[in-house]
């Protein structure tokens, strides 16, 4: 027997809502209405169950990842593997860091398989799968933190241009960051891609040993958590102008490299209201927002 | 979120099985979709209000997680059904969203609870305060922490009423006096404690259950009665003991010699002068100026309230006892030759009938009422044609708890009711950022009669069906154990 997920539009009739245990997802199709509903069913269908795949291999996916070597056998398990695969080989990565835009990922194809849509998105938590047809493209507002309300800057993606995933990360959010960067978030050609790299660069904006910076293991506040021992940021306390500047330099160096090697398209690295872009074409791609949600 | 820490530490992690990612969690700690912590031990449903809060911004529905029964792939399109479970006796502390519509047999009928967490942007509380203490005047602003959360009503027997809450002040504010104001309703329906100041009147701690605190002062007794009652009550045992006894009440002040039933008892006029309007023999009005003196006037010394005897009535050496209309201020007098009262001793059996009226008086105590409207979005959520929930109400048909513990309902349109928030089970109130408080709502009937008013009975799950399933946790439900 199956378990039932919470399956609703939103109010405004146009969005969906899936929610499965600690899933959640935001859904946006356009296009005709019959493609709308049908793309809507699909998502439902394939949601239904989808954690029940991922927990049945949740042991493994909790595993530092293996760089040349995919045991998992669920599609979404072995798409987050290949995520951060191309980690693994330097870093400790589990797949784990990959799960939530795999998702995403995955519902979105599930839509997108089984009707023509203009545009689709699937939000999970912040980690976003885009769809794009031919000439058409997304508004992605940037928020100061997660807890603040306000998009701070808008980020317009084309169909031209190769980014399908938007992924942020930082020591605000539900998982743990290894690092102090109050959000990274990534722009790259797949959201489970995103999801990944926005970990790694997030984990990168940090000042190790800094007296300010309060961490814990893991495991001890997360008895099954895949970082372990690892110690987590719990508290960032303050910091001078210049060691925000440095926190974000290692950031942005980090960034650098995957953007360099194909990982990412762009990255925009916030840490106590400073930021750093790092990707082409950032003066038109990122811009201040007028006051879109004041 | 789970904020209240307990002296009996759990050590242990719990496992969640909420979900299938059945995470471990550590005491005090939330797994990983922040949904369900570790609350001493027990796995509780933290925070309702993060779920809700996305129900109301996003409209989701919520629905069981560990549902059985296969699903067919048709899209439910229900937006604004607000449906969690706390609750009616089979759930509670388990917010887990389980089993919504439960049908059990009671007495041989099918009966239907219908588990619901309204959320309620039109609520309130009312509070009694058993006080004469004069708190303020009558439609005062009552603040907390500076802001407008409501005003001083009528006042009852006994008892000063504050009404607080209410959509004006939840929503057509300022967004802090909106805040302030839920989290007033909320910490008053917790049976938290509340500091509230009342403009030109006094600043009073709330708590329901326990005795209200005005001015710093902790108030003990409820009024045996106005100060005429007093004299009523208590002629007789006064009768040939002493001349005369004022019961000084700032509503109506008593006065032995004068009063009705001092007539009837033959005692004897004193010549005493009253302050203040008379009303009818023996009972004035407004002998002094209201406050948290004696009898709820502002006064400390009661001579205060008496004119000169007169000299051709009264005589030296007549008694008399003043008394407030709780006994907690109590002073004999004996009238001197220039017949003025002087204070004496007291004798024994004058302090006696001072006991008595303390013994006599209930101790007073803040009660708290949640009320609220149930209205066309929560009834959705119970049937698919929301008036006939409410006309079933009206005909008795359908019962209508929350949190377990009776509830009053108006009579009149909607379903607005009102609830003894002692009655209810700890922490059985959340709120939305809207904001807007949450409560649970339960309502039962029988099946027959939920199916001909439209139920969705394709959701009922016989409770036998749930009873061996981690769903359900029995609900440690004492009636009034909070109080």
């Amino acid at each position: 027997m199956k378990r039932l997920p919470q399956i609703a539009m939103l109010p405004d009739g146009k969005r969906l809502h899936l929610q499965d245990g600690p899933i959640d997802l935001i859904i946006e199709a356009n296009g005709s209405a019959d493609d709308v509903r049908a793309a809507y069913q699909a998502a439902s269908r394939r949601f239904t169950g989808l954690l029940d795949e991922l927990c049945a291999e949740l042991a493994e996916l909790r595993q530092p990842a293996d760089p040349t070597h995919c045991a998992l056998k669920g599609v979404v398990a072995r798409r987050m593997h290949a995520a951060v695969a191309p980690y693994a080989a330097d870093c400790f990565i589990t797949p784990m860091a990959a799960v939530a835009g795999a998702v995403a990922q995955e519902i979105l194809g599930a839509m997108v398989e089984v009707a023509p849509l203009d545009r689709a998105y699937v939000n999970n938590g912040g980690d976003i799968a885009l769809h794009l047809a031919r000439g058409e493209q997304f508004c992605v507002g940037l928020m100061d933190r997660p807890d603040s309300h306000g998009v701070m800057r808008t980020m317009i993606i084309d169909a031209d241009h190769p980014s399908r995933g938007v992924a942020t990360s930082g020591r605000h959010g539900r998982s743990f960051s290894l690092g102090i960067a109050d959000a990274v978030t990534v722009l790259a050609k797949t959201a489970a891609g995103a999801d990944a790299a926005a970990t790694i660069i997030a984990n990168a904006v940090d000042l190790p040993g800094h007296p300010a910076i309060i961490r814990r293991p893991a495991c001890e506040l997360q008895p099954d958590s895949d970082l372990g021992p690892r110690l987590v940021t719990r508290e960032v306390g303050e910091l001078s102008n210049r060691e925000i500047d440095e926190a974000l330099a290692a950031g942005e160096a980090r960034a650098c490299e995957l953007l360099a090697a194909g990982l990412i398209d762009a990255a925009a690295l916030r840490l106590f209201g400073e930021i750093v872009v790092v990707g082409a074409r950032k003066p038109h791609r990122l811009r201040e927002a007028v006051l879109e949600n004041a | 979120m789970v904020t209240e820490t307990t002296s009996a530490a759990t050590t242990d992690k719990i496992r969640c099985d909420a979900c299938p990612v059945m995470c471990y969690i550590k005491p005090g700690a939330a797994g990983a979709c922040d949904r369900y912590a570790n609350h001493d031990g027990v796995l509780v449903r933290v925070d309702p209000h993060i779920i809700l809060e996305r129900t109301v911004s996003h409209g989701g529905r919520l629905v069981p997680f560990q549902a059985t029964g296969d699903w067919d792939g048709k899209l439910v399109y229900e937006p604004s059904t607000f449906v969690t479970a706390i609750g009616a006796g089979t759930t509670y502390p388990d917010y887990k969203p389980a089993p919504f519509i439960v049908s059990s047999e009671v007495d041989g009928v099918d009966m239907v609870t219908v588990v619901t967490e309204g959320i309620f942007s039109y609520c309130g509380v009312k509070v009694k305060i058993d006080t004469d203490r004069y708190l303020g005047p009558e439609t005062a602003t009552v603040r907390a922490q500076g802001e407008a959360v409501g005003h001083v009503t009528t006042s009852e027997y006994g008892s000063q009423m504050l009404s607080l809450g209410g959509v004006h002040h939840l929503t057509g504010g300022s967004k802090k006096e909106g805040r302030v104001t839920c989290d007033t309703l909320m910490d008053l329906s917790n049976c938290k404690p509340v500091e509230l100041t009342i403009d030109g009147g006094a600043t009073v701690v709330v708590q329901a259950g326990r005795a209200p605190v005005v001015n710093g002062a902790t108030e003990e007794r409820m009024r045996v009665g106005c100060g005429s009652a007093t004299i009523g009550m208590f002629a007789k045992q006064w009768h040939g003991k002493v001349d005369e006894v004022v019961v000084v009440d700032d509503h109506i002040t008593g006065v032995l010699s004068e009063h009705q039933a001092g007539k009837l008892l033959d005692i004897a006029d004193t010549g005493i002068k009253m302050k203040g309007r008379r009303s009818t023999p023996g009972r004035y009005f407004q002998v002094a100026e209201p406050g948290t003196g004696w009898g709820g006037t502002g006064i400390s010394d009661p001579l205060s309230i008496l004119g000169p005897f007169d000299a051709k009535t009264a005589r030296p050496g007549m008694t008399m006892l003043m008394v407030s209309t709780t006994g907690e201020h109590a002073t004999y007098y004996e009238l001197d030759e220039a017949l003025r009262p002087i204070e004496k001793p007291m004798p024994l059996d004058l302090r006696l009938s001072v006991e008595r009226i303390q013994e006599n008086c209930e101790p007073a105590l803040c009660t708290v009422l949640f009320m609220a409207g149930a209205g066309g979005s929560l009834r959705a959520g119970v049937t698919d044609n929301p008036v006939r929930l409410t006309r079933s109400v009206k005909d008795a048909l359908t019962r209508v708890t929350s949190g377990g513990a009776p509830v009053y309902v108006w009579p009149g349109g909607g379903i607005t009711f009102m609830v003894d928030v002692t009655q209810m089970p700890a922490g059985a109130f959340g709120y939305v950022p809207t904001p807007a408080l949450v409560a649970p709502i339960e309502f039962t009937l029988r099946l027959s009669d939920y199916a001909a008013l439209g139920g969705h009975m394709d959701y009922v799950r016989p409770l036998a069906s749930l009873t061996d399933n981690s769903e359900i946790r029995p609900m440690p439900y004492l009636p009034g154990r909070r109080a």
